[in-house]
């Protein structure tokens, strides 16, 4: 494993931000680590960057004490934090000339400013970028270690849809080649479509981790979407259970989405004349798992 | 040293895209030679003002850019997590502190030129063959008000820091024997001053590059302040 968190402990003072935690994230995986806003998610990320001392607890990254061996680490390791990092005044083009320099891999700033989209934004100075430019600036810089372990920090918070895509695709990129990903984030719809892996947090304690699709369980119900006028009672009773309108148009079964539950839905729609619009019946979204294991709101 | 090069090159190119930082260490100090130099209205006590006026402000203009500037930068720096970001490449703590003192350098050696220039085109003439002996007393001055800059800048959130850097730098240029001569000060204002890096550093290079004054008292004083500012600034400084 290439990030490695045995009992963690972070405290600010007599707070405790970061509660005996343990987790790992795989070489070549994209490991996300999901909660709240104050969840104890950047608490820990900088912990493994070496910025922050631990209060208890083993950290590993690449086989590194991130603190002790920082220097080894700086030369295998991106990092993108979740804002600022430049200064305002500095041009795109020279930052990212300058980071290439300092890590010394033989990256092209050029090639780099390509990747990221921000060839036309070249001579622009950091002050005048976009937030979403700014966040894929941030990007490049992580690039330019050409990292064997990357920390990417709310990667596409205030990222327009492009945005988002070319982040999503030099991620997926950096895990193909075998690099570490782990990224903090707090949009799980996001994050379920870049990660492989999931970390959840909850008020400073992970409350599950593992791959993705071992976290999400099989919903015990069916949602679909039609006319706004049906009748739950009669819907319910050609289901075989009850029926609630969830609003606009969208309703829920309340049994497991097999086969033969779609197949009396659909024909019970065709035969009243009502469209059938979309239908939901998979696995849980990883933002039901996180409710499930934290006891949120369904 | 290649990254401390490449680190130095961007810190000058900072400096050069800061329009308020070129005010700072080279435009007001050129000013106030210039204006001063012409117009004889400073208490600088006795012999040429010339000699009083032309160490004082390279004092001025060390202090501008060894505190002042450095110091206000150094503290956006760590609002804006730069030194943060950076601690994640392979430019060490010690590498960025020496890129950023050789840049101080690379401006004062400009401001030396520069303000030693115009003060003998105003008919300043240096005297003696002690002229040398001001480097150490640069350098020692560059150690004490870097020193103090980045113990504000490492400490104080970034507009504070700002102000705090004016506010100090008005202060040492009032009391500190730069431009106004420590001798028109009320008697307790004086002797306080002659405790000052200010007063300590104009007053080593007026010996140094007039030929005369006293050199034992500033250097011990300059001294002092180089060795304790950097020292409690290294160990208070909070990187972000």
């Amino acid at each position: 494993m290439s990030v490695v968190v045995e009992n963690l402990t972070v405290t600010y003072g007599s707070l405790i931000a970061v509660n005996n935690i343990s987790f790992h994230a795989p070489a070549g995986g994209v490991t996300v680590i999901l909660g709240p806003n104050g969840a104890g998610k950047t608490s820990t990320i900088e912990v493994c960057e070496g910025f922050r001392r631990q209060s208890a607890g083993t950290v590993r990254v690449l086989g590194l004490d991130p603190q002790k061996e920082h220097a080894a680490l700086t030369q295998r390791m991106g990092v993108m934090l979740q804002g600022g990092g430049v200064y305002p005044s500095v041009r795109v083009r020279d930052v990212i000339a300058h980071f290439c320099a300092l890590y010394g891999k033989g990256v092209n700033p050029t090639e780099l400013l390509e990747r990221v989209g921000l060839t036309e934004r070249s001579k622009s100075t950091w002050r005048r970028l976009s937030g979403g430019e700014q966040q894929r600036l941030s990007l490049a810089l992580a690039l330019a270690a050409q990292p064997d372990v990357a920390f990417l920090d709310e990667p596409t918070s205030g990222v327009d849809i492009d945005g988002r895509d070319t982040i999503r695709d030099i991620i997926a990129e950096l895990a193909a080649r075998g690099t570490t990903v782990v990224l903090a984030s707090h949009d799980m719809a996001e994050a379920e479509k870049v990660a492989t892996h999931a970390v959840l947090f909850k008020q400073g304690e992970v409350v599950a981790s593992g791959e993705i699709a071992s976290l999400l369980g099989v919903r015990k119900r069916l949602r679909f979407t039609s006319s706004e006028s049906i009748d739950v009672v009669l819907l319910g009773g050609a289901a075989g259970s009850p029926a609630h309108h969830l609003g606009n148009g969208v309703y829920e079964i309340a049994a497991e989405a097999s086969p033969r539950l779609v197949g009396r839905i659909t024909q019970w729609l065709a035969e009243q004349q009502l469209p059938l619009i979309g239908i939901d019946m998979g696995q849980e979204t990883l933002e039901d798992a996180y409710r499930r294991f934290t006891g949120g709101r369904s | 040293m290649k990254r401390i090069m490449l680190q130095l090159g961007a810190e000058l190119r900072i400096i050069l895209r800061n329009g308020e930082q070129l005010l700072l260490t080279l435009i007001i100090p050129v000013i106030l030679l210039a204006f001063f130099g012409s117009v004889d209205v400073l208490p600088s006590g006795n012999g040429d003002p010339l000699n009083f006026l032309v160490p004082g402000v390279y004092a001025v203009a060390i202090m501008s850019t060894a505190m002042v500037s450095m110091g206000i930068a150094t503290g956006f720096e760590r609002s804006y997590l730069v030194l943060k970001r950076l601690g994640a490449t392979p430019l060490t703590r010690s590498q960025l502190v020496v890129a950023k003192v050789l840049s101080v350098f690379v401006i004062e050696i400009l401001q030396a030129v520069v303000l030693l220039s115009l003060g003998v085109a105003l008919g300043w003439q240096p005297q003696g063959s002690t002229w040398l002996l001001a480097l150490p007393i640069v350098l020692l001055g560059t150690a004490a008000f870097g020193g103090i800059g980045l113990l504000l800048a490492g400490r104080l959130r970034a507009e504070i820091n700002l102000a705090a850097q004016n506010g100090l730098y008005l202060l040492f240029l009032l009391l500190g024997g730069m431009i106004i001569s420590r001798d028109s000060l009320p008697g307790p204002l004086s002797t306080v001053a002659e405790w000052l890096p200010s007063t300590a550093l104009a007053d080593g290079l007026r010996s140094t590059l007039n030929g005369s004054g006293a050199l034992l008292t500033p250097t011990i004083v300059l001294s002092v302040w180089a060795v304790l500012a950097p020292l409690v600034a290294a160990r208070r400084f909070r990187w972000s």
